[in-house]
């Protein structure tokens, strides 16, 4: 089942005005900074909070229309919803709070007993099924709050942050069933997540919201190569920058130009990853045509190397090994030289 | 009763039960151990007097008395349809209060618990206005069905009705208050209307809750006078509660009236005693 929705959500100060389409069978990420409204966004699909303006569709089917006065409630949408905060039923045991959908959807309690043993069963909790949320651990909570949506092959899948705040291992774990699941699941899936390994390993596309509205979108591939706002290239790892291009020649804020592979002209935006930005020794007298003076920032262990943050402008990341921090000295306000390397820096239209 | 709350336990008493001997090596403050001493002394003495002074000896023949028996049992009878009633009309009025918005709802919420300040003889009176012969509403109930309450036992099921519901109202709104509405929400995406989350999901979760409005309820109706007398009469038999039976027994037979508090207190002691214990079990 396909989803396809515009959603017009509007609060005291805050409006959500977002479109998004999700084909059968795929798998669309829903990033952003917080406040961005990607909870907004879930709940307003769910049926939770009423929407301002606009429609939700599902395979044809209109679940909700402002135009044409037409609303289903929560229970008459075919949704399967994970919520951020697990929200398990306090007085339910973890069998339970996973067979109550199906009980409710009328199945006979012993048979909705055995869908939801399985489905703990599948998510490793066969020897939780009968304790109280308030003894389950977080992860534990989480995988029953999973299971207690995926029981109900619901044939659109809404989850909210499903992998958040659980410790590495289970991370793991927890990721690759639903992975499994998602894989063989034939309807749409929107995944509210701010990790980028959730949006490479699960998702088929990304949307990111920011502030309400969508800032950018594109298969993961395209966006974690071309960010288009601070967020993503936070996200994926990249130093951007908003810049003038006069043939290969980019010049950014503070009198810096960096040379591109590729002529283009006007407004642009530069990408580089950290790796692509070297460090040396402050020159005595003034810089040359490819490097600025900057001051260190921060300094960050990463890997087998380090992450320096520096002043702006423009304020870039680096990573440098440990043997050429130690070499350069490197520790806060400690005066630098920056070169990026121009086979690295990627120039496209904002 | 703070046992019975449903979130009773204060922030703090976690504290407490993992270290019970730290609070009692704590010096505590005079000003607070004398005055809470005399509370203490205050409270407990007036119920000591109540078995020092009981005629221990003529208690057999007092308590087989017929017209206590009556009393008794009217009184159990109507305060447990008091407390009926106050959970039927009560629950959804919190439900109200505590998770729909409407225009003046402050202003119902302050009027429904003014009974919980008014003077009970107050509201027998207003009851009678209400629903007396002459009453608003009370005359077309005589002149359509020819049904009267004033005088009545119904009549003293609705007095102590009127007194015992703000308790449970408040309590269960309370409740309410403290549950996360979410859980509804999650109920709704999971396919159950509303009123079948509130009753698998909401009312479950605030259960305890429910139970310590019902029984401040049952306790407040098995006390009820003021109203009573008002608005039901003292007939014995038909209106003439313990609480009455006591006060009306104080001049001609003390002895009397002392053994029925002493029932009446045994009585109320064990109901309480039997469903908080029952509570403490289901909590565990």
């Amino acid at each position: 089942m396909s989803l396809s929705a515009v959603l017009d959500v509007r609060r005291p100060g805050f409006r959500l005005d977002a479109a998004l389409e999700i084909a059968a069978g795929e798998v669309l990420a829903l990033l952003g900074p917080n406040g961005a409204g990607k909870t907004t966004t879930v709940r307003a699909l769910a049926g939770l909070d009423r929407l301002t303006a606009g429609h939700v569709t599902a395979d044809g089917m209109v679940l909700e229309h402002v135009g044409h006065g037409v609303r289903l409630p929560p229970q008459r949408r075919p949704l399967g919803v994970v919520f951020q905060d697990d929200l398990l039923f306090p007085h339910l045991n973890a069998l339970d709070n996973v067979a109550f959908g199906p009980w409710v959807q009328g199945a006979e309690r012993r048979l909705a007993r055995a869908r939801a043993g399985a489905w703990l069963e599948r998510l490793g909790l066969g020897g939780r099924t009968h304790a109280r949320p308030r003894d389950l651990s977080g992860g534990e909570a989480r995988r029953v709050s999973l299971a207690r949506a995926l029981v109900l092959d619901a044939p659109v899948l809404l989850l909210d942050e499903p992998l958040a705040a659980l410790d590495a291992a289970t991370v793991l774990a927890v990721r690759a069933e639903l992975g499994r699941h998602l894989g063989a699941h034939a309807g749409a899936t929107l995944l509210v997540t701010h990790d980028p390994a959730d949006m490479l390993v699960l998702a088929d596309r990304l949307v990111v919201l920011e502030g309400g509205r969508v800032v950018q979108q594109g298969n993961p591939a395209e966006v974690a190569r071309a960010p288009r706002t601070q967020f993503v290239a936070r996200l994926v790892g990249l130093n951007l920058h908003r810049g003038r291009a006069d043939g290969s020649a980019v010049h950014l804020g503070g009198g810096v130009t960096l040379t591109v592979a590729t002529a283009m002209a006007g407004d642009v935006l530069v990408a580089f990853a950290p790796a692509a930005v070297s460090l040396h020794h402050a020159l005595p007298a003034g810089s040359s045509r490819d490097s600025w003076p900057a001051r260190v920032v921060g300094l960050e262990p990463y890997g087998d190397t380090v992450r320096v943050s520096l002043d702006a402008p423009p304020a870039v990341r680096a990573d440098v090994t440990l043997a050429a921090a130690h070499e350069l000295q490197l520790r806060p306000d400690a005066p630098v030289e920056v070169a990026v390397d121009a086979a690295q820096v990627r120039a496209y239209p904002p | 009763m703070s046992r019975l709350s449903p979130r009773g336990r204060p922030a703090g008493s976690g504290q407490r039960q993992r270290g019970p001997g730290r609070d009692r090596d704590r010096d505590v403050p005079l000003p607070l151990l004398v005055p809470a001493l005399a509370a203490v002394a205050f409270l407990v003495l007036p119920l000591l007097a109540l078995l020092v002074r009981a005629p221990w000896r003529r208690m057999p023949a007092l308590l087989l008395d017929a017209r206590v028996l009556d009393a008794l049992l009217l009184s159990l009878w109507t305060a447990t349809l008091a407390a009926a009633a106050s959970l039927v009309l009560g629950v959804p009025l919190a439900w109200l209060l505590a998770r729909t918005s409407f225009p003046g709802r402050g202003l119902v919420r302050a009027l429904v618990t003014v009974p919980l300040v008014l003077p009970p003889v107050v509201g027998g009176i207003a009851l009678l206005l209400v629903l007396g012969r002459t009453g608003l509403v009370g005359r077309w109930l005589e002149q359509w069905w020819g049904f009267s309450l004033p005088f009545t036992t119904a009549g003293v099921v609705v007095a102590e009705t009127f007194v015992a519901m703000p308790f449970l109202v408040l309590a269960v709104e309370g409740a309410l208050r403290g549950a996360d509405r979410r859980n509804e929400e999650v109920a709704a995406t999971l396919g159950a209307s509303p009123w079948l989350a509130f009753r698998r999901v909401t009312l479950a979760i605030v259960a305890p809750g429910v139970l310590a409005g019902l029984v401040l309820a049952w306790a407040r109706a098995l006390g009820e006078f003021g109203a009573t007398i008002t608005f039901a009469g003292n007939l014995p038999g038909t209106t003439q509660t313990m609480p009455l039976a006591i006060y009306l027994r104080r001049s001609s037979d003390p002895d009397a009236a002392l053994v029925l508090s002493l029932l009446l207190l045994a009585v109320s002691l064990t109901v309480l005693a039997g469903l908080r214990g029952r509570w403490a079990v289901g909590q565990r």
